[in-house]
């Protein structure tokens, strides 16, 4: 099937005609990190820390100010879209949000259909700002609502409850014109008969856009800890995670919102435009501790990085004028190893003449011949996508495509 | 040079863990050889392996200076000689080097197995045998009972065995003087033509090879002109060396001295262990009797993963050959691992060990296949062909009949456990031979094919007896039986590196053993997968692996990039690790762990 996803390359002039532009292809973006939760979740190793004060005054100097830098690189650059993500960003005092998204249409010309999107959690009294971040320029909320289970959601670690969380989400819709939110499944003594029931239930709140991930045990995270000693039961086997993966893409693509990615789900035209950006090799900057970017200046594109802890990130971007720990090249083949990686998470797929250029015309098409006849990828106009079967075993694709290139 | 009155040579006989290495370490650290600086435990076993595994796998030497009661300064050379049953042959020719032996035995434990061929190793070299009772202060000890299973057993005199514990250093006084006054001195000549035995050999990066050697007659000096007379080969002697255990220059070594010489000896194959040296002129008329040459019984084919490293690998067997002669190796090429080696071993610990050397000091990951012991196989055509590997098996309408090899093993059990362990041997296919009772424990003796022994045997019985049992053999002869070649096909490709061969009556439950670990052990492909074991072509066993259904990263965004490829990248090692059968890859692991019987 072929969906009309949203352009977002159209105001960064041509399209790409050669490595060095190949990022104009995806678009730019702005990722912002802001990282302190009220509580950590037992399942969550993003780069998150518990702080009870935290000095609004202080940061707000320090984003303005890697704002401004990153700003003089990136001169003339159209900015497809703003992203707040954490972390907790909906813990942000409004003016703050403003404060930032005043920076940020002073530094870049911005595209006319700018999508700012913001997370948030969905309490009551992260809901009392909405209005507020909706004033200082957010147009898009993503809620973590995670399970709509009340029992569930405490083994998750959440602080909110499903009233809780259904209510916020009413007061999003009526203050953002675009809202998503998420839900963990694959859960520990989840049956897909349940799983089944709370899809629909989630299908019935008319959200545009919805990331549906499975529980993913992370090393590092409490859940990691719990599994490592053999104390975290009840979590489906792979057999029936991928049945719980099928009945997702069933309930969801009849309810009208079809996988555009592996675990996201939109409405037509309703995609996140900043994510897209990262699944189709754009540029974008990270800003706050632990965010990572991919730039390209002056014909180079390089990885970006900043330290992870809050502290030493404040510190270095105080003392030395930038948050960023030193830049790493990536070779055009890393380039193409990352788009590949990247692009065949959406349904959309990657287009062969971008892989070709950037690998320098390793021949992907002989590697698929190596996969025919078992049905998990398609190449069509150019394109190479995988196919409904291919798209749980990607990283077996993957494993495949870039065995010895 | 010291006088022959003045000096003792010895060996230590244990059993592992019975405290052999402990007390060399004693004797060392009460002469004051080694300063307590550079004492390490276990000194004497050098390499990481030996070390670890808590095993003695090369001779190793140690000349020790000890100031007796009688107040005369005596020099006492302790060969340590390695304790499993696979180094056998390594026992026997230390032992021919040296007059008297100290027989060491936990006291808590008694005689075990493999106490008991050294030991008749060391009577048969006429050693003159001084029992030790070690752990003495451990609670359990019971060393009336052991000194009397010593003599029951081995049917020597204990009752003026020594009573230490080398833990503590308990007794270990007593150990040097019973050394000087229990031990005969040595005997030879010195106004005589040279005579020195090559006790053993190994290369060293910077001396070249270096070689062992007792003195039975005449002087060695340095500088001197020494002619092998075996090879014929003549060297010149650039070091004189004793082993403290390090290495210290002496100008002579006169008759009854142990140590080292040097002499631009490229490999350790130049020089033939056993081998008679003397002077290039004024030579010995006679040599001394020599050794006879190790046999490898074990064989397998070593590969390298990644196919780039097959020079690294031929660099590194060369290399470990050069210091270990018992070691054969001969290139080999299998459809399916591309280019490796043929190698054989004087048993699977001696397996383990020269993998285990060639994956940790050359780093190159391997893939072993099955392994084998030699079997005889007669063809229609009156030939016989030895067979090392079972993928060279001929056709089987020219074969008339295989023979296998047999041993006869000997195993020492307490009673509690005894029922298991016969019924272990009956399911190897062994027969009993005898069965007798030294106090609480059973001393079994069976006659067993060596196919059966070779692989997991030692663990299995390890496992069903607790660590009580100990297993002791010796290859016996060869016998015609009912064998097959068994050939496992994965995606109905055949792996001939899974081919074993097998007795017919086993061949099932092998099979459907191997199958099923397969199944384990190979990870889910994007396909299903038939698993078969077959005889010729009928097969006879089977086991299906599911396609993979799930094999994907949930959450992928801006700042996951960087570490999802380093996970990729590390999936594209792992699958380094692996070797790809048609469609199907298989983890190198695979190709060990399918053999390991559960029963």
């Amino acid at each position: 099937m072929s969906l009309a996803i949203v352009q977002t390359l159209s105001e960064n002039s041509l399209p790409p005609s050669s490595v060095a532009e190949d990022w104009r292809a995806g678009g730019f973006g702005l990722y912002l990190h802001w990282p302190f939760c009220q509580a950590k979740c037992p399942y969550c190793d993003f780069n998150s820390h518990v702080a009870g004060d935290v000095d609004q005054v202080r940061w707000r100097a320090v984003l303005l100010s890697e704002i401004a830098r990153v700003a003089t690189e990136t001169p003339d650059r159209v900015l497809n879209t703003v992203f707040f993500g954490g972390g907790t960003p909906s813990l942000m005092d409004p003016d703050l949000v403003a404060a930032i998204l005043d920076a940020v249409r002073a530094a870049w010309p911005l595209a006319n259909d700018l999508e700012v999107t913001l997370e948030a959690n969905p309490t009551s009294v992260e809901a009392g700002r909405f209005r507020g971040y909706r004033d200082a320029g957010v147009n898009r909320v993503s809620m973590g609502i995670q399970a709509l289970n009340d029992s569930d959601l405490r083994r998750l670690g959440r602080l909110h409850s499903v009233a809780e969380a259904r209510n916020a989400f009413a007061i999003a819709r009526n203050v953002f014109d675009r809202v998503s939110f998420d839900l963990i499944y694959a859960r520990q003594h989840q049956t897909r008969a349940a799983w089944r029931t709370e899809l629909r239930e989630a299908m019935a709140m008319a959200a545009d856009h919805l990331s549906l991930y499975q529980l993913t045990i992370e090393p590092g995270t409490a859940f990691g800890r719990l599994a490592n000693a053999g104390r975290l039961d009840g979590l489906p086997d792979d057999d029936r995670a991928a049945d719980m993966y099928a009945d997702t893409q069933e309930i969801c693509g009849a309810a009208g919102l079809p996988a555009y990615e592996i675990s996201n789900h939109a409405r037509p035209g309703a995609e996140s435009r900043h994510n897209l950006i990262y699944w189709r090799g754009g540029d974008y900057a990270g800003i706050g501790p632990g965010a990572h970017g991919r730039l390209t200046l002056g014909g180079t594109r390089y990885a970006t990085q900043t330290p992870l802890a809050p502290a030493a990130w404040l510190e270095r971007v105080e003392r030395a004028g930038s948050g960023e720990l030193p830049r790493q090249v990536l070779a055009p083949f890393d380039q193409a190893q990352e788009y590949l990686m990247m692009a065949l998470r959406l349904r959309e797929g990657a287009q062969i003449d971008r892989w070709d250029k950037l690998s320098g015309s390793v021949d992907i098409l002989q590697k698929i011949n190596g996969l025919d006849g078992l049905n998990v990828l398609h190449c069509h106009a150019g394109t190479l996508a995988l196919t409904d079967r291919g798209r749980p075993v990607l990283n077996a694709v993957l494993r495949e495509l870039l065995a010895e290139v | 040079m010291t006088d022959l009155a003045h000096i003792r040579n010895f060996s230590i006989v244990a059993h592992i863990d019975h405290g052999k290495s402990t007390l060399a370490d004693r004797l060392i650290q009460l002469t004051g050889t080694v300063s307590e600086r550079d004492m390490k435990e276990q000194l004497l076993d050098a390499m990481d392996i030996e070390r670890e595994r808590g095993i003695t796998i090369k001779a190793n030497t140690v000349r020790i200076e000890y100031k007796a009661k009688d107040g005369e300064t005596y020099i006492l050379n302790l060969i340590d000689t390695p304790g499993h049953v696979d180094f056998a042959y390594e026992v026997s020719r230390s032992m021919q080097a040296v007059e008297g032996s100290l027989l060491v035995v936990d006291a808590t434990q008694g005689v075990e197995a493999q106490t008991l061929a050294n030991v008749y190793q060391a009577l048969d070299a006429d050693h003159e045998i001084v029992p030790v009772l070690n752990k003495i202060d451990l609670p359990a000890a019971e060393p009336a009972r052991v000194a009397e299973q010593i003599e029951d057993v081995i049917g020597i005199d204990a009752s003026d065995a020594v009573h230490i514990s080398a833990k503590t250093g308990l007794g270990i006084p007593d150990v040097l003087e019973a050394i000087v006054t229990r031990l005969p001195a040595p005997k030879g000549e010195r106004n005589v033509p040279l005579k020195a035995m090559l006790v053993d050999s190994w290369y060293d990066a910077y001396l070249g090879v270096v070689v062992l050697v007792r003195i039975m007659d005449g002087v060695l000096k340095k500088g001197d002109r020494i002619r092998m007379m075996q090879t014929g080969a003549i060297h010149n002697v650039d070091k004189l060396a004793v082993l403290r255990p390090g290495m210290v220059d002496v100008a002579a070594l006169g008759p009854g001295e142990i140590g080292i010489f040097t002499g631009s000896i490229k490999q350790v194959r130049d020089t033939r262990v056993g081998d008679t040296i003397t002077h290039e002129k004024h030579s010995a008329q006679k040599a001394l009797p020599g050794f006879k040459p190790s046999v490898p019984v074990v064989f397998c084919g070593l590969f390298p993963v990644d196919s780039a490293e097959f020079d690294d690998l031929r660099n590194a067997i060369e290399k470990l050959a050069l210091n270990d002669a018992s070691f054969s190796y001969e290139m080999e090429s299998s459809a399916a691992l591309g280019f490796g080696f043929r190698c054989g071993f004087l048993g699977l610990l001696h397996l383990e060990v020269i993998r285990d050397r060639l994956e940790r000091e050359w780093g190159i990951d391997l893939i072993t296949t099955a392994p084998s012991v030699v079997y005889n196989v007669y063809l229609k055509s009156g030939e016989m062909i030895e067979l090392h590997n079972p993928a060279d098996m001929p056709d089987l309408t020219y074969v008339d009949h295989i023979e296998e090899p047999r041993i006869t093993a000997t195993i020492l059990v307490p009673d509690e456990f005894l029922g298991d362990v016969l019924k272990l041997c009956h399911d190897r296919r062994g027969i009993q031979k005898d069965l007798t009772y030294a106090g609480s424990r059973a001393m079994v003796v069976y006659d067993l094919p060596l196919n059966e022994v070779v692989f997991d045997f030692y663990d299995r019985l390890k496992s069903i007896t607790r660590g009580y049992a100990s297993f002791d053999y010796q290859i016996d002869s060869y016998r015609a039986d009912n064998l097959v070649k068994m050939q496992i096909l994965v995606n109905d490709e055949p792996v001939d590196a899974l081919s074993i061969m097998v007795h017919r009556d086993r061949a099932e439950s092998r099979g459907r053993a191997m199958c099923e670990k397969l199944k384990e052990l190979i990870p889910r492909h994007m396909f299903k997968i038939p698993i078969q074991a077959a005889i010729g072509g009928k097969v006879i066993a089977r086991e299906t692996l599911a396609a993979l259904r799930k094999d994907v990263t949930a959450k992928c965004y801006g700042g996951d990039v960087t570490r999802k490829k380093k996970l990729l990248e590390k999936q594209k090692a792992g699958k380094k690790k692996m070797r790809q059968f048609g469609k199907v890859e298989i983890p190198q692991a695979a190709f060990i762990s399918a053999l390991k019987m559960d029963g």
